[in-house]
């Protein structure tokens, strides 16, 4: 009778779930595994140059195309590389599944060659975790963790996979029984209908409010609830602020679009919400980046919270009506049942929100000399009409492109925020190129976060995976450095990047084309002729060493006193 | 305030250190916690004594609720509920003190479960009134060693968590 071994179901369960392309790295505990995917058919392997640039673009493959990531990686060191970016995946909730390698299930505790407890290290940054100690639990095992991973609140599921279970065999019949068994989670049902009376409690109050104001998170994006957010927008006639991750959940083009609220968000974003009289939050869980201190924000409002995650519900800010319940399922109950001709009339609260929103718009002073950061997102900005796949590290270029570039597209961002992790930009990238080949992909990145992950330059090389790098380069690290400018006095303590390596004969070394701006009337021209090429390229862009992001709430400050409304300080 | 938390997982390996993790990284505060198989041999059954406030309390249900093991979670009432801890001590004593204590644990309804030369382990169960009561009586004594189960509790009446 035929047999298949532990390393083929795991590929074979993997296809059945729909995975066409995974990141991975192999190792010792991973060899039979890779024996297998050697010529294994219908899934594509992308060999990252390091396990952390293998789970940040699975990461941002989950995010662009809204199916599970997947990355893989051996045993111990290879296990703990992946550790940052399960855990950018978690705090962003992005579906992903992680396979690690394990030592043989006999050398368990015994603190053997490349032994990591995995599971264990794992536990507070995984939606959960298993260890595969039968190879008849494999198949089920991994069809709970695809299920896991991308129902409900999505977030990453690690399963760590024993070198002895990857070479144990069963038979094909076996094999087929096992796998269409039906899988049963007592513990586990997300609640996708939202509340009939909390709903009609909601339209209620939408309806009455006379200052209202949407905060619109991922949790839109996740749901795929494009639709039917722009319908309740649409009927509703509500002014609409975004979470970072929330940006291009409404076109940067909709008037009522008030772009990003926090701290570094829009004047009118952030002045709305201190005087709205509802706020309607939508997937999206209050974050102290977006509320600053929390007494002070949205003090006149009442609340409802939809979200899909009961335990985010009252965790930051109590609402007067929570809604727990898939945001596309809640919207589209709420668009059915609410009366139009029972909507106050808002036409002075829109007007007054506009008018901050033309009073203050994000703004910088250009210059004829240098390239200034905020020019080069601008420039990209129009080039692609706001609708290019668009990745960023973290740091000040970051929070420039959630300012300048107009989001039209919903689904197009990947920038790590809820945990912040420097490093993410080029492998996210990578991955995010895999997953939406056709479309323009670009990485912003600082000169700071691209040397954490630098050697995802040679992955796109090797795949020729035409991501499209601009590289800002103030040698500084800027967002640190901004923050011991305004809050400790200019003492720059260990942020001068002054001592940089040559970017343009690293790119030459990965053997990948580099282009250096320097002169900002060259800017738009070289950006545009590179954008629109289909090879891999960095763009190195120096700027002006000590910009600032701007307007800005101060750490536990409240949104409506922020510094620097006029983009100056 | 004092919570008396019930809650019901499945009976696998890591599940305990799933809930104590949750605790710990959340800094929700545990008095004590119990852990054991339930009347149902693929669950297990966890009473957790903890203090907060109640936007602590309903996260600490809420986080729980989120373990992907946890199939119950139940606040138990602390006013309509039986609770009981078993407490082992061994209490020190000579010659003079012995009948003493021997009579004071018989008031109390405490078992003498080991008799030493210069010491007496006692057992004891009930309410946490009833318990500290005879540890502070014991306390004249000279308390050698204590060990406690930490409490369990069920509903009054025909009320049951699942």
């Amino acid at each position: 009778m035929e047999k298949i071994n532990g390393a083929k179901i795991l590929l074979e369960c993997l296809k059945r779930e729909g995975v066409r392309d995974i990141f991975g790295y192999p190792g010792g505990a991973v060899i039979p595994l890779y024996n297998e995917i050697y010529d294994f058919e219908g899934i594509n392997h992308i060999l990252t140059r390091h396990e952390q640039g293998a789970a940040h673009a699975a990461d941002g493959y989950a995010r662009v195309t809204g199916r599970v990531g997947v990355c893989l990686a051996t045993s111990g060191p290879g296990a703990t590389n992946l550790v940052t970016g399960i855990m950018t995946a978690y705090m962003d909730s992005i579906p992903m599944v992680a396979i690690t390698g394990q030592v043989a299930l006999s050398m368990i505790g015994k603190d053997a060659f490349q032994e990591s407890d995995i599971t264990g290290i794992t536990l507070p940054i995984t939606k959960h975790n298993y260890l595969v100690k039968d190879i008849l639990e494999l198949p089920k095992i991994v069809r709970e963790a695809f299920h896991i991973a991308k129902t409900g609140r999505p977030g990453p599921v690690l399963i760590d996979f024993p070198k002895d279970i990857q070479t144990t065999e069963i038979t094909i019949e076996e094999f087929n029984r096992i796998f269409t068994k039906e899988i049963k989670l007592t513990g586990y049902s997300p609640n996708y209908e939202g509340h009939p009376k909390q709903i009609k409690s909601a339209i209620k109050l939408i309806e009455e409010a006379k200052q209202p104001l949407i905060l619109a998170g991922a949790g839109i994006i996740r749901s795929k609830a494009y639709k039917e957010f722009h319908e309740f927008v649409e009927k509703t006639d509500i002014p609409v602020a975004t979470t970072l991750l929330g940006l291009g959940t409404l076109p940067a083009t909709n008037p009522l679009s008030l772009g990003m609220i926090g701290m570094h968000g829009t004047v009118a974003a952030n002045y709305s919400a201190y005087e709205a009289d509802l706020i309607i939050a939508i997937g999206m869980r209050f974050d102290d980046r977006v509320t600053g201190k929390l007494d002070t924000f949205i003090p006149n409002a009442k609340i409802i919270h939809i979200d899909i995650d009961p335990a985010e519900i009252g965790k930051n800010k109590k609402p007067d009506i929570p809604i727990v319940g898939d945001v596309k399922n809640v919207l589209s109950k709420i668009n059915e049942k609410i009366r139009i001709n029972k909507i106050i009339d808002k036409k002075d609260w829109i007007d007054k929100v506009l008018n901050w929103k033309k009073e203050y718009p994000n703004s910088y002073t250009k210059s004829d000399d240098i390239i200034k950061p905020q020019q080069i997102i601008e420039t990209i900005s129009k080039i692609t009409d706001g609708k290019a796949v668009i990745i960023t590290d973290v740091g000040q270029h970051q929070m420039w492109t959630a300012q300048f570039y107009d989001f039209n597209i919903a689904g197009s961002l990947c920038t790590s925020g809820g945990a912040g992790t420097m490093g993410y930009g080029l492998p996210a990238a990578l991955g995010a190129k895999v997953g939406r080949p056709n479309e323009p992909v670009i990485a912003i990145v600082g000169d700071g976060g691209i040397q954490m992950t630098i050697q995802e330059l040679m992955t796109l090389h090797h795949y020729n995976i035409g991501v499209k790098i601009v590289l800002v380069n103030n040698s500084y690290l800027g967002m640190v450095r901004q923050w011991q400018e305004i809050f400790h006095n200019r003492r720059y303590s260990s942020v001068d990047l002054n001592i940089n390596p040559n970017f343009m004969k690293l790119a030459d070394a990965y053997g990948i084309k580099g282009v250096k701006i320097e002169n900002p009337n060259n800017l738009e021209s070289i950006l545009k002729e590179n954008i629109e090429s289909d090879e891999p390229v960095l763009i190195e862009c120096v700027v002006a060493k000590e910009e600032n992001v701007l307007p800005m709430v101060p750490p536990g400050g409240a949104g409506h006193k922020m510094m620097g409304i006029r983009g100056e300080l | 305030m004092k919570h008396i938390i019930s809650v019901i997982v499945e009976n696998k390996p890591g599940v305990l250190a799933r809930v104590a993790g949750l605790f710990s990284r959340r800094g929700f505060n545990i008095e004590s916690l119990t852990v054991g198989v339930t009347e149902d041999p693929t669950l297990s059954r966890m009473t957790i004594v903890s203090t907060g406030d109640d936007a602590t309390l309903e996260q600490i249900i809420k986080q729980l609720h989120k373990l992907i093991d946890t199939i119950k979670v139940v606040d138990l009432p602390n006013d309509n509920s039986v609770k009981r801890e078993l407490i082992l001590i061994k209490v020190d004593i000579n010659e003079k003190t012995r009948s003493e204590v021997v009579q004071i644990s018989d008031i109390f309804r405490a078992k003498i479960v080991d008799v030493g030369k210069n010491s007496l382990t006692i057992e004891i169960t009930g309410e946490e009134g009833k318990t500290e009561a005879f540890i502070n009586l014991m306390n004249q004594f000279g308390i050698k060693e204590l060990v406690r189960t930490g409490k369990v509790a069920l509903h009054r009446g025909e009320k049951t968590v699942m």
